[in-house]
This record gives structure tokens, sequence and C-alpha cells, in this order.
């Protein structure tokens, strides 16, 4: 039994600190700990140790009465041909923001963040972010045509990209609006709405390189346009030198074919660059030698600067963060131990540390990561928490590997302003409160 | 970039060995066929902002205005100035000034709303959008002079062009020179490339940082509820429940108070006060179903008891899963309730 957990409860026993009176406690923080105190401590600390293991009982029903679904016949397979999450789950949900679209077609469904563990992202609950709706594409009737400042202009099927050799990564998905509602003050209540518009997923398909080389790019090209088959036609102008170091052109996703929400069959892999890049039910790439300014980096997808002038053509989704649980709209249930737990990615490369902060910002302590640091995809951190009814500030802050570190929103601000809309990377604040609510607020 | 030698090698060593890198290259380059300059034509739509990619055509701002009434008006206003679906194309927010400098002063000011013509600084955007998505339900169903007779229209509406105005391929290249934001696009930040360089970078600051930890924002009390009952979007029975942010509904607990209806399941009350999420009528979910409590504090003068364990919440009395504090909800739902639980017999 790992120390300090109650096998009797399966929960961890309070502190030994909580043992002590609060006499003993003054002394000690203004005099420090000399022989009689440290008896005094010795005792109190066995006291509380007599005390838990001398903790009695009831007896829990759903022990001591067997359950049915122990004493029943199970379900056959194949129930649910495809599986389906359990009812007591039914509300971890994609969720959208009411108010924030005037149109359900050219809107967003967020990820429910708070509740979901690791760093894949079922598929079911990836974030939706359409701009003229979603369509069912039939897969035996959709192509993929390369153009341009190629040899040989082509047409390729789904099945002859189904043929070739693929190739199967992590990688994390964000809007480039995903945080936009915080720019000027807190605007929605929990992390589904402040970022969740975030995945990550394994992406299975052709590598871009692959398919530019059969056509014979220019190798003088600087720019590829990637359009999808939906009615929008949504075009975006591609960084053509980044992408062939690690774009894909996928129909896999985690191990399935991809949602019709997210492209089916076709969508572009862009790995680091905001979600609107990765052009959902791919048709057709063509390499050019100037950039297209489409209505989506023209009028929108372009960063409004204090000065008046409008970032145009930006990409890349820099290193961000965020603490997913306890979060705004949670309640901790009591005092005792808590995991803080969040996702950290930068669009740069590869998450190197996250730092925990429980005061807002004035002193940081670093997260664990969890599992292999691969470069453009969520990392998992958490942090051991003790909370014992004390107001707190909480914030995580992560550096990548190329030494950047995640930005307070006030220096953030001071530099773009609060009407850029996209690519804010703003360290997050939840406030917990004496009652253990959480709450979205912003510092300084 | 994926090596196209390392797919080669890794390919030719499922092979065996046995197939020459030629032969396997080759193969994959059957894969796919050449494009057709019929299909060329029916996808490469893009008009770029050097006008690569325009078709030859034209349309007047008075075709424009027709076309627009019919198709277009119902979203976007009969002047595009509308903002109950789409954001305004055009507002009348841009002065001549900003014509002749190809910047829009009124982007600096935070009350004016952000239109179409106000950001937009390159012509073919415009074109390009309308032909390959317009009109909303029914996307690239205009002709070439019907695209031209649109913008011909916007561009009047926008105050850069005259009212007998007709757009072609021939003086796209003209307006192109009046767009009043032509000037107001950057291309220098550090987002484009992956090694570009970053405008703002976080402090690395581990101890006794100097923070402003003022809060400065937070959502108001009223505002808690805009998404709905936070209570219902997180997971239930987990140590961080969400927080209840509906109001619990005044009602009316004289029914369920009168002792001959107390045998009844107060059905209402158990929907408004969320503890089903955890409790069901006849058997145990994450807490102990309500007939069992019944039945354990049958005879028991127990209403007062259930009520305070209600607000406060507890543990250990039905095994280890706490149950949180209800303290959100009214004094008579809760008093209701606990009348209700403690009358079984």
């Amino acid at each position: 039994m790992p120390v300090g957990v109650n096998d009797q409860e399966g929960r961890l026993r309070p502190a030994p600190e909580s043992f002590l009176s609060e006499e003993l406690i003054s002394e000690i923080s203004h005099r420090g700990v000399d022989k009689s105190r440290r008896d005094l401590l010795r005792g109190s600390f066995a006291a509380a140790l007599a005390g838990a293991s001398g903790l009695t009982f009831a007896d829990d029903p759903n022990i001591v009465n067997v359950p049915e679904w122990s004493r029943s016949l199970g379900k056959p397979v194949a129930t649910n041909p495809y599986g389906q999450p359990s009812p007591f789950e039914a509300n971890i949900i994609r969720r959208q923001s009411p108010g924030l679209t005037q149109t359900d077609q050219a809107s967003v469904a967020f990820t429910p963040l708070q509740n979901l563990f690791g760093c894949i992202t079922p598929s079911g609950l990836h974030f939706e972010r359409h701009h003229q709706g979603w369509v069912d594409i039939d897969p035996q009737r959709h192509r993929l045509m390369i153009n341009g400042l190629v040899k040989k202009p082509l047409v390729f099927t789904v099945a002859d990209l189904l043929r070739m050799p693929s190739v199967s990564r992590m990688h994390f998905l964000e809007c480039g609006a995903n945080t936009a509602l915080e720019w000027g003050n807190s605007a929605v209540p929990t992390v589904q709405y402040t970022h969740g518009m975030l995945s990550g997923s394994e992406w299975t398909g052709v590598p871009l390189s692959l398919l530019l080389e059969r056509a014979g790019y220019d190798r003088d090209a600087r720019y590829l346009l990637a359009e999808g088959a939906d009615g929008s036609g949504m075009t975006r102008t591609i960084n053509l030198t980044g992408a062939l170091e690690d774009a894909i052109v996928a129909y896999g996703q985690n191990g399935e074919m991809l949602r019709p929400e997210q492209g089916y069959p076709l969508r572009l892999v862009v790995p680091g660059v905001q979600g609107v890049s990765w052009v959902k039910w791919l048709r057709r790439l063509e390499v050019g030698n100037k950039p297209y300014a489409t209505k989506d980096e023209a009028s929108h997808y372009v960063d409004l600067m204090p000065s008046g002038q409008l970032r145009q053509y930006t990409a890349i989704q820099e290193a961000k963060s965020v603490i997913t649980a306890p979060s705004a709209g949670q309640k901790l249930l009591n005092q005792g131990y808590y995991c803080i737990t969040g996702l950290a990615w930068s669009g740069r490369g590869s998450v190197r540390k996250v730092d925990i902060s429980v005061d807002g910002g004035r002193n940081w302590q670093e997260a664990r990561l969890e599992g292999a640091l691969s470069s453009k995809m969520l990392t998992r951190f958490n942090f051991d928490w003790v909370w014992r009814g004390e107001p707190a500030l909480l914030q995580s802050r992560v550096h990548d590997d190329t030494g950047y570190i995640q930005p307070q929103r006030a220096a953030l601000v001071a530099e773009r302003g609060t009407r850029s809309i996209y690519h804010n990377n703003a360290i997050q604040t939840w406030r917990v409160s004496p009652s253990g609510e959480v709450d979205n607020v912003q510092v300084g | 970039m994926f090596r196209w030698a390392r797919l080669s090698i890794v390919c030719l060593t499922f092979l065996g060995g046995n197939a020459l890198a030629q032969d396997y290259l080759s193969a994959l380059n059957e894969l796919g066929r050449t494009a057709t300059a019929a299909e060329l034509s029916a996808w490469d739509i893009d008009v770029r902002p050097d006008f690569l990619g325009l078709p030859p055509g034209s349309g007047s701002v008075a075709q424009g205005e027709a076309l627009w009434l019919d198709q277009c008006a119902s979203c976007h206003g009969d002047f595009g100035d509308s903002n109950e679906v789409f954001s305004p194309i055009v507002l009348g927010n841009i002065t001549e000034d900003d014509v002749r400098t190809g910047r829009v002063a009124a982007l600096t000011d935070p009350s004016v709303v952000r239109t179409t013509f106000m950001k937009v600084a390159t012509l073919s955007t415009i074109w390009d959008y309308i032909n390959r998505a317009m009109p909303w339900n029914a996307p690239k169903s205009l002709a070439a002079d019907e695209v031209y007779s649109l913008v011909a229209y916007l561009l009047n509406l926008a105050y850069i062009v005259d009212d007998d105005f007709v757009l072609s391929d021939e003086n796209m290249e003209d307006v192109q020179a009046l767009m009043p934001n032509r000037n107001g696009m950057t291309e220098d930040h550090g987002l484009w490339s992956v090694n570009g360089v970053p405008d703002v970078v976080g402090s690395a600051c581990i101890t006794n940082c100097s923070v402003d930890t003022t809060i400065t924002s937070f959502l108001p009390d009223y505002a808690m509820n805009a998404h709905g009952n936070l209570r219902d979007q997180m997971r239930h029975y987990g140590p961080l429940p969400g927080v209840q942010t509906a109001p619990t509904p005044q009602l009316s607990v004289s029914q369920p108070a009168q002792s001959d209806s107390l045998d009844q399941i107060p059905a209402d009350l158990l929907a408004v006060s969320g503890c089903e999420a955890c409790h069901q009528v006849n058997k145990a979910l994450v807490g102990p179903g309500f007939t069992a409590i019944r039945a354990r504090y049958a005879g028991a003068d127990a209403s007062a008891y259930l009520a305070k364990k209600i607000r406060q919440g507890g543990q250990g009395v039905w095994g280890s899963v706490p149950m949180p504090a209800m303290n959100q909800l009214d004094d008579t739902v809760v008093e209701a309730l606990a009348l209700w639980l403690a009358s079984g017999k």
C-alpha cells in the first residue's frame, strides 16, 4: 500500500499537518522546530495515524449487496456493432457556445476537455468548425487533383491513395481562433469553451511530399493552395517549404477513416499550423509561386493589430498550455489531494517543460509530463496538489524545445491589443474559491 | 521531408529485397493519372490577387443589384449591411481618404464594426469567394458574368465605384488600385514559418515573480448560466462535479407535503433538484436508491436529519462515495425532499 493511502476507503488520508493544533502551527512558524516541539509533532503524527487506522466505516451496500451486473448474464457481442460510450457518460459531449455564431453551418462545437484524459481526443468528441456546413462524401466518387506548377497535373482516386506508402503521425489540431473570446475579458464559463477548439489525434495518410514528387513539382515554388470539395470550396494558402517537411494527405484518424465532420474521405494535415489550413474534404492541391489571399486569409483569419494593420498568413500555433482539471465550472468535492492536469503543445516543436502556479504566477513548480513527447502534438501534464480550502489562482506555463515560453496575458495584450481574434496563447487563470468552486478569471 | 529514399528502403525491406528500387518506383508511379484539360478547367477555379485564373466576363452595378435582391439580400440585407446572419459586408465606414491611402483608418477604432470591405485588401478575394461559395445554400451556381455584377454592386455599396459602373476582367486591376484597405495587410510577423521569430515570449521566472495578481475580469453571476447548467456539462461522479448554475425553480411544496401524497414520487422535485444525477428511485446508482433510503428511515423522525444531509453532503453512511453538499437548493425543495424521504413505511 502506498504511503498515505487509506486502504479502507481508497482515498488519500489528510496530511499530518491537519492534526496539528493551530497553536502549535503558529509556534512552529514563528520560532521553528526545537526538540520539544519536535516531540510534540511526533506525538501528533502518531495520534493521527492511530486515529486513521482506528476509523470504522459502515458497510458499503455496493459491496455487501452484490450488484445486479455481477448476478446476471451480460449482453451479447455486437449488440452495438459500432461501440458507444457508457450511457453514464452522456453529458460528455461537444457543445456550442450560445450566441457565438448566427448560423449553425458556419459555427463551432467545442471539445469537452475538462473530462478527457491523455492526449488523444476521441474522434466523436473532436471539435467541429465548419464554414458552410459538413458534407457526406461518397469515397468512390471523390478525387484528389494536383495541379499548378507541376510537370504533370494528376488525379488520384481514394483507392490510389489507400494503396500508396502511408505514414501515421500524432499531431494536435487547434483552431486559430481557439481562446479568441478571451482577448478582452473572461467571457465563457468552462475550459470547453475557452480552449475546446483543440484536439490530438493519430493521422494516417500519404506524405504530401510523395504526391508532389510524383507530380514533379517546381522546386522554386513556395506556396500550395489546398481546396475542399464542400460547398464552401474552402481554400487556404499553405507554406510549401514547411508542408514538404511533415504535411500528410490523410484519410485515417485514430485507426479508422476520418469522420465526415473531419473531412471524410481526405483532409490535409499541416502539423503545427492552425486548423483552418487542414482543409477538409480535400479535392485539390495547386502548387504556386504567390499566395492566394483567399476569403479565410483576407477577410477572416487575419489578426488585427493596434496599429490597424492586419497580420496576414498567420499560420503557426505558438506554444500554449491549459489546465483542464480542476477548471472553471467545476467544484472541488472536498479538501485534500487533487491532481492538477492539463495539456501543453507547440506548433514549432515539442513540449520541453510545463510549470504550474497556484498563486497567480508568483511562484512556479514543474509538472510531470506524461508519455512520449511528440513534435507538434499534445502533451499531458500532471501536478500533485493538496487543497486545504485556501483561495488559489491556478495557471500553467509551457516551454517548448525552441526555448519559447508561453506568455502571460498582459504581455500578449501589450503587444497585440485585444482585437486580433486569432492566436491567443496566453496563460489561462482559474480561480479556486474557498467553497471549492472554480471560475474563469483574468489577472493583471 | 519524408524522404522518398527512406520510404523506398522500408518498402523494399518488406519485399525481401527481391524487387529492384526501379521496379518499385515505376510501379508506384502507375498510381494516379494525368488530369484532362476539361477536368482542370472544371476544378481549377481559384483566382489569385494578380488575377491569374480570372475568367473573362463583365457585369454592371444594376445587374448586380437585381441579382443581389433576388439571391443575396435575404441573408446580407438589401445594402449588404445586415448583421442578422453574417457580419456586414459594407457599413459606410470607409472614407475617401481611406481609398486614397489604401488604409482604412476606422480599423483602429474599437467602436466600429469591422466589415468585409474595411479588411479585404484584394479584389480577387471577393470575386473568388462569391464564385466558389455563394449563394449560401447553392454554391457554385452563379455564372461568371453574374459574379462580376455582384462584385460591381458591392463595390458600389462601398462607394468605390459609381452607379453606372460595369466591372469586367479588363478593369479589375484598375479597381484593385482603389481597394480601401489595399495597403492594410502585413506579413511582418513570425507566424508564417515554423522558424519565425515570436513577437512575445513569456518569463522564465520561478519564485517571487513580479506579477500583478489582481483579478481584472471574471464572469458575473448572471452570465454563469448563459451556456446552460454547468452541473450537467461535467462528469457527475468524479472529484470535480460541475457547479450548479441554473437557478432552482421556486416550487410549490404544498402538494408533496400532504400526507396522502407522500408515497408518490415527487418527479418534478427530483427533476429540478439534480438528485437524479446520482440517485434513482428503485436502485443504487452512484448513491443509494430513494426506495432504500425511505426504507432505512421508515418510522424514524428523520426529516430534519435528512435535510441536513442533503444540504451538507456526507460520506460513509451508504458507502465510500461522498455526496457533495447540495447547498444550492432552495430550503423549500430540501425540506420537501427530506419529508418525502423520511415518510417511508
